[in-house]
């Protein structure tokens, strides 16, 4: 944003360094229609998932006796194949869904960009075991993979978040060690090991803030990707287990309602597909803000 | 000893190849080896004695080293052999094989009937982006794809089916008595333009040709929407980056015009990139068919994984596996080397 004045600007005073919050406010002043809708949906699903309690009108299991009720006052979006009120489920399942899935991709960050920075910081061997291993565990699609590990350990969320992690920590390892290695031979870095400063040192204060916004922009991305995947697993049967409410289960169960002509089973699948287009808008946006990225020309 | 460079790194690529299938084969054999200790009892119940818990180790091959038990196991799936489900029972012997058989024909009709749909489609629609780069069509295009890429394929899947059986309920629905009468008369004559696509694919091996395509034109539909979004704006991408050099300026400084200069000048180079993108949607496939498959009821191999995971059913689930695992990686190998043929660059090493 400063290109075009820098001329003008060695003649004046001395050019005062922006707070961080400024320039956050002048991005976000510039940012595109797209990035604020993205942004405004998003926000709304955290608040919900935040304050299901209050929000819901029923509680998170209560069974009426009514079940694949029609839509109505008293039940907004009807009920499902148990009776239990749409709406209460779905604001629910945004909790459960998107809980989970935020907790498995921090899991999978910490874990890969952990072992990915180390492997760029002392590369040799350990470098070289733990690439190659992540090759093996890439060459096999993850959904099969996670079914085919799912079938062992049996379908519990904390098996699901175990699992997807690993699965997905290795395409954060790959990224990591790559912006890693750029960042690892770089002057400050060699200055600060003659410094004599600690590995973890290095690590968290001269690494990890150059490198934190591809970082970032691959955390909205890979939320996106553990989301939809869950989703898929859920749907399947083999995910998140009744009788916690959950958008990917809330679809298959009451499926059959589609072949009547009925809406509400979609209404599950488009909150998970609106929140994935709006997350992607954010993370485009901001790729675009932070890398000086623009559309090929 | 001079050696074709190009056939050197084709062979070299092959070999890699093979070894990332030999160590995924050891992963997946030795996910039967990785089962809860009690996995015998727990599947054969209550009923379990002693004798029967120890027969059951012994068919599954637990009392044996596992060294020796995974070449006894790769060197049988090389011969065919899968070995026999967990739902089989004395006298009663349901072989691996002999399941997944009709079920990975269905998957393969399925993959290859929307193959030959999505691959001409992406790479046109992909082509014509590039050469109307910033145009209206390439923005309709971008945005459309951008959103398909972001939804679930079940949330497709859904909707095209609620499509097609929109069109007998639509006219009693709520919504089309409120909309005025004339709004109403033309959806419902839209709708009825969509031919009504069976919702459920029941196929069976007596099943005719046309009626199986015929039935399995909604899958087929749903994955070639899911996979032409990511192959169209990875070609457009290919063709662009192509664009952006020297020689493509000369050409457009020779006069020709821009068609001639993508189809004869930017696109053979450009084969390579794309090549890549289409094997690596393909590989994706195989991931969107299992959900699909469960979707509409299409019996392939995608929907037996997943019931067999249900029933932990272990040697029906690494059977699968093990052909989506090495469909996926030859699908990819392919792709390298074909990227490395047509790679003239390596034709004249320096």
């Amino acid at each position: 944003m400063t290109s075009a004045e820098p001329l003008i600007q060695t003649t004046r005073a001395p050019r005062v360094r922006r707070t961080r919050r400024s320039r956050m406010r002048i991005a976000l002043k510039k940012a595109p229609l797209s990035a604020w809708f993205g942004m405004v949906v998003t926000l709304c699903y955290v608040l919900v998932a935040l304050f299901a309690p209050l929000i819901a009108p029923y509680r998170e299991t209560q069974v009426f006796s009514e079940a694949f009720a029609p839509w109505s006052h008293e039940f907004m979006f009807g009920t499902d194949q148990l009776g239990r009120d749409m709406l209460t489920r779905l604001i629910y399942g945004a909790r459960n869904t998107i809980g989970i899935a935020v907790a498995t991709t921090i899991i999978s960050f910490a874990a890969g960009v952990t072992l990915g920075l180390l492997a760029a910081m002392y590369r040799g061997w350990p470098d070289q075991i733990l690439s190659r291993a992540v090759d093996v565990l890439m060459s096999i699609p993850s959904l099969i993979f996670a079914l085919m590990l799912l079938s062992i350990f049996g379908s519990s969320i904390t098996s699901l978040v175990l699992i997807i992690a690993l699965l997905d920590s290795t395409r954060v390892f790959r990224l990591a060690r790559a912006v890693g290695l750029n960042v690892v031979v770089m002057e400050y870095v060699e200055a600060a090991q003659l410094r004599g400063e600690g590995p973890a040192w290095i690590l968290r204060k001269e690494i990890l803030p150059n490198i934190l916004p591809p970082l970032i922009a691959e955390f909205g991305l890979r939320f996106c990707f553990v989301f939809l995947t869950i989703a898929a697993l859920s749907f399947l049967g083999v995910g998140i287990q009744p009788p916690s409410a959950d958008w990917g289960s809330m679809v298959r169960e009451n499926a059959t309602l589609i072949t009547y002509g009925d809406v509400t089973p979609l209404l599950p699948a488009g909150a998970i597909a609106l929140l994935t287009v709006a997350v992607n808008f954010v993370v485009d946006w901001f790729l675009h803000s932070t890398s000086g990225l623009r559309d090929e020309k | 000893m001079r050696v074709n460079p190009v056939a050197k790194t084709v062979l070299q690529r092959l070999g890699l190849g093979l070894i990332t299938l030999f160590v995924v084969s050891i992963i997946i054999f030795s996910a039967i080896a990785m089962l809860p200790g009690d996995f015998a009892k727990a599947t054969l119940g209550q009923a379990a004695t002693p004798e029967t818990v120890a027969a059951l180790q012994h068919e599954i091959g637990l009392d044996r080293p596992p060294i020796e038990r995974y070449f006894s196991w790769i060197g049988k799936m090389a011969q065919g052999d899968f070995g026999s489900s967990f739902a089989s029972r004395t006298g009663y012997r349901r072989t691996v094989a002999e399941i997944i058989a009709p079920r990975l024909y269905n998957t393969m009709f399925l993959a290859v009937m929307t193959a030959l749909v999505a691959v001409p489609l992406a790479l046109g629609l992909g082509i014509l982006a590039a050469l109307y780069r910033n145009s209206w069509f390439d923005r309709l295009v971008n945005t459309v794809t951008l959103t398909t890429i972001s939804f679930p394929e079940f949330f497709v899947a859904y909707m095209l089916a609620f499509l097609i059986i929109s069109r007998d309920t639509f006219a009693g629905t709520d919504l089309a008595q409120s909309l005025p009468v004339w709004l109403a008369a033309s959806i419902d004559w839209t709708l009825n333009v969509v031919p009504k696509f069976p919702t459920l694919a029941n196929i069976s091996d007596q099943t005719p040709f046309w009626e199986h395509v015929w039935r399995a034109a909604l899958p087929s539909i749903t994955l070639t929407l899911v996979i032409v979004a990511h192959m169209m704006r990875m070609t457009r991408a290919a063709i662009i980056n192509m664009l952006s050099s020297p020689y493509i300026d000369m050409a457009r400084l020779k006069g020709m015009t821009p068609m001639v200069v993508v189809l004869r000048h930017a696109l053979p180079n450009a084969w390579a990139p794309i090549v890549t993108v289409v094997a690596f949607n393909l590989a994706y496939l195989i991931v969107g068919v299992v959900v699909v498959e469960v979707v509409f009821v299409y019996p392939g191999v995608g929907q037996l994984m997943v019931d067999a995971v249900k029933s932990r059913d272990v040697p029906v689930v690494q059977a699968c596996a093990l052909v989506f695992a090495a469909t996926y990686i030859l699908l990819n190998l392919i792709a390298d080397i074909i990227s490395i043929a047509t790679n003239p660059r390596l034709l004249h090493p320096r």
